[in-house]
């Protein structure tokens, strides 16, 4: 079968799937899994730009994903101005005694050598860490007790959220860049730990900085890019639609709002995708493949290797954050406490490979199938578990602790999808075309 | 002279007894990843879903000796189902080298992928623990609390500060003792073990020697699952068993194994301390301590707040990697 076939054919099947799941159980619920198929696409499409492109392991996605959501509340919250009154001057100079604390430890690192060089470094960071926390402490105490109940934190900008989807690309990029400054040049295994341990520390922060994300207690209430259910309810070419379609308004209007952020989402998912194919199919995207597949040949020729593995993964980090901004606005609230790193990292990851890494069409399809998967493995395994343990009778107690478990059929399947793909189809559903076969075993082997 | 006894004690209650007990449950768990790096040459990300495993069979094995009415007497009844957990870890090990990792490593698979694999096996281990136990927490510590009680101490020495020596913190210092020094014993000594160093540091010349490698992996998986379950079933009792915490317990653990160099067993116990007296010292709030010495702060003089220790372990672990690569005691660079 051709590639094109190939690719044909397996869209066909997911899109099949969708269809069964709209006319067997819901249309509501199918266009909820597309919308979240959608972002998922794009998470796999940033992943795939790091790992496929270039063989970098970052297993950091759920940190770069939750900067995406920071960037939603930053954007489109409205101002709280009364924290900004109490807080605001402290919080400023505390950035400014940050940059202050950067650019002395860069000057010191420059007029110094040796050992002088390693504790003026020290000194000059730990004096500017209490300088920080002078004006920090009052600061945030005054914004994080200002109408603590509704508020207790700045607010954002009030602009409209969707520019919080290129914001988020900023703010994951941004942080791409110092993350790759210091790990990139580990071998493979050490850069994963790094970014594993990165991204428990964004979380750390969202749920911890009470200023500038409420920590837990949750920003709710985002606003929204498309209609509100209520409002289309009252509007006059709403009702006639609906009348003209004979659909219940209540109902159609969920409906519309879904299939709202669905449109949306797939633009900026065929922008995406159409970006990152040309740049797979351009000059640059060859050097890439050519970088991965053999380092030192590549570095030989006169590539940057170092520069090139900055920009991929500022790029593909940059492309996981506009999801999680994406993601974020469809949940409508920033709970920092959700973020998981078996469902934002790794299950990335398994769409990657599943999908085909190398190929953005394979990891597309692998967002879409996996996160199809997902959803439907808790109704399939309570249906499944309720039919095996029918004979244990109604009153079983090992049959209600079965049926409770249910739900982590979830991480057990993936694993074991996982595995059986990396064993006996390390290609994925749709391998890479092009020259050399890149097996992920033969692109790595080249690392070691 | 009184205030500063009592500072003492103060520190010695809050920040050193912690990080002691802490520290050897950390080593514990890094020396199971260092091994298995050394001989098996991947980082095991399932490594804190194998310790969970470990520690629930523990627990379950506990509570049926509960329910039947059979205790330790003062010791916590987990340490007699130990045995049990070890071996469920074990048996789960060994099935899982023979079913995933054989056959990357028969076809010398890159690193990477090997990685990956580990990934996989985290997720199915991470669901087994979650379908048999759930996700909440779980306290299964039983028998004596306490040593010494702070009012006990305070009685004793006439301070104002108490010292509070739990047991399951002198439990976890004695049993991590004899684990290590044991292992130490059979690494240095035993034919075994010295097969598994020479296979560490250069597989070709170790097979060339004679050296059965199916047997040097087994021993391997075998010494690690038991560490992993002791760690874990230490932890849980020093503290609380909850799947998640036992996975996120991976980024200490990998930090500890590589300050102290990767594939050296002393610099794994030497790092775990490290990094867990980092995490201690600096998430404590030092304002009593600074009262007993005349000052009078404004704030909780903590230095950072308790949800910022994976800062810690991470800013280690960067620190170590830029300055010194191959860690304290020279260990293999990745």
């Amino acid at each position: 079968m051709s590639q094109r076939m190939r690719i044909v054919v397996l869209y066909g099947i997911m899109a099949a799937l969708l269809l069964v799941v709209g006319v067997f159980q819901s249309w509501n619920l199918a266009i909820t899994i597309i919308n979240l198929c959608l972002i998922s696409a794009i998470m796999a499409l940033g992943v795939n730009i790091q790992w496929g492109y270039a063989g970098i392991f970052n297993v950091g996605i759920m940190g770069f994903a939750a900067l995406g959501g920071l960037a939603a509340v930053v954007v489109s919250m409205p101002p709280v101005m009364g924290a900004w009154e109490v807080g605001g001057a402290g919080i400023g100079m505390a950035f400014l005694m940050l940059v202050g604390t950067v650019a002395a430890v860069y000057f010191v690192r420059r007029h110094t050598t040796g050992n002088t060089r390693f504790w003026a470094t020290i000194a000059t960071s730990i004096v500017g860490y209490f300088v920080i926390r002078y004006f920090y402490d009052p600061a945030v105490d005054a914004i994080e007790s200002f109408d603590a109940a509704r508020t207790g934190y700045l607010g954002g900008l009030g602009l409209p959220i969707i520019f919080s989807w290129i914001v988020g690309g900023v703010f994951a990029a941004a942080a791409a860049w110092l993350i790759g400054k210091i790990a990139l040049g580990l071998r493979a295994d050490y850069l994963a730990i790094a970014t594993l341990g990165i991204s428990e520390i964004i979380i750390a922060i969202l749920k911890n900085e009470e200023w500038l994300t409420r920590g837990v207690k949750n920003v709710s209430g985002l606003p929204r890019p498309v209609a509100y259910e209520s409002g289309l309810q009252q509007a006059d070419w709403f009702l006639n639609l609906s009348a003209w379609l004979g659909a219940n308004p209540v109902i159609f209007s969920t409906l519309y709002v879904r299939l709202s952020y669905a449109i949306l989402f797939a633009i900026v998912l065929i922008i995406i995708m159409w970006l990152a194919e040309r740049a797979l199919n351009s000059p640059w995207g060859r050097m890439m493949r050519a970088i991965r597949d053999n380092r030192d040949a590549a570095e030989a020729m006169g590539k940057d290797v170092k520069g090139r593995h900055l920009q991929v993964f500022i790029l593909g980090s940059a492309v996981v954050g506009v999801a999680g901004a994406m993601l974020t606005t469809l949940d409508g609230q920033l709970t920092p406490g959700q973020y998981n790193p078996l469902r934002f990292t790794f299950l990335i990851w398994v769409m990657v490979i599943v999908g085909g890494s190398g190929n953005n069409w394979g990891a597309v399809l692998g967002g879409f199938l996996i996160w199809f998967l997902w959803v439907e493995a808790e109704p399939v395994g309570a249906w499944l578990m309720n039919q095996l343990t029918m004979p244990l009778g109604p009153g079983s107690g090992l049959r209600a602790h079965l049926l409770d478990a249910a739900p982590y059929m979830r991480p057990l399947l993936m694993g074991v999808i996982l595995l059986l793909v990396l064993r006996f189809a390390p290609k994925g559903l749709i391998p890479e075309s092009g020259g050399s076969p890149p097996t992920a075993a033969k692109k790595a082997a080249v690392e070691t | 002279m009184t205030d500063f006894l009592n500072a003492i004690v103060l520190f010695a209650n809050f920040v050193f007894l912690p990080g002691v007990a802490y520290g050897a449950q950390l080593a514990l768990g890094a020396l199971g990843v260092t091994l298995v790096f050394g001989i098996l040459r991947f980082a095991n990300f399932a490594h804190g879903d194998l310790m969970a495993f470990g520690t629930m069979i523990t627990i379950l094995v506990t509570w049926w000796l509960q329910s039947m009415g059979i205790g330790f007497g003062p010791l916590p009844t987990a340490l007699l189902a130990l045995p049990i957990g070890i071996l469920g870890a074990i048996a789960l090990s060994l099935g899982t080298d023979r079913m995933i990792f054989r056959f990357y490593r028969v076809k010398r698979s890159a690193t990477i992928v090997i990685v990956m694999a580990s990934v996989g096996v985290m997720f199915i281990y991470n669901g087994i623990v979650r379908m048999i136990i759930g996700p909440n927490d779980q306290r299964f510590a039983d028998g004596e609390r306490f040593l010494i009680t702070v009012r006990e101490f305070r009685d004793l020495t006439g301070l104002d500060e108490g010292l509070a020596v739990r047991l399951p913190v002198v439990i976890t210092v004695v049993v991590a003792a004899i684990v290590v020094t044991a292992l130490f014993l059979f690494l240095q000594r035993s034919r075994t073990g010295k097969a598994m160093r020479a296979y560490s540091d250069n597989e070709d010349l170790a097979l060339l020697s004679g050296i059965n490698p199916d047997r040097v992996v087994a021993v391997t998986w075998i010494i690690a699952a038991s560490l992993a379950t002791i760690a874990g079933v230490l932890y849980g009792l020093d503290k609380s068993f909850r799947p998640f915490v036992y996975f996120q317990l991976l980024l200490p653990i990998f930090a500890a194994a590589i300050v102290g160099g990767i594939g050296q067993p002393i610099g794994a116990v030497a790092g775990g301390f490290i990094v867990a007296f980092s995490e201690v010292m600096l998430t404590y709030a030092y304002r009593r301590f600074f009262e007993y010495f005349g000052f009078e702060p404004d704030g909780l003089m903590q230095l950072l707040s308790t949800e910022y220790k994976f800062a810690i372990s991470f800013v280690i672990l960067v620190l170590v990697l830029l300055i010194r690569p191959t860690g304290i005691f020279k260990g293999r660079v990745l």
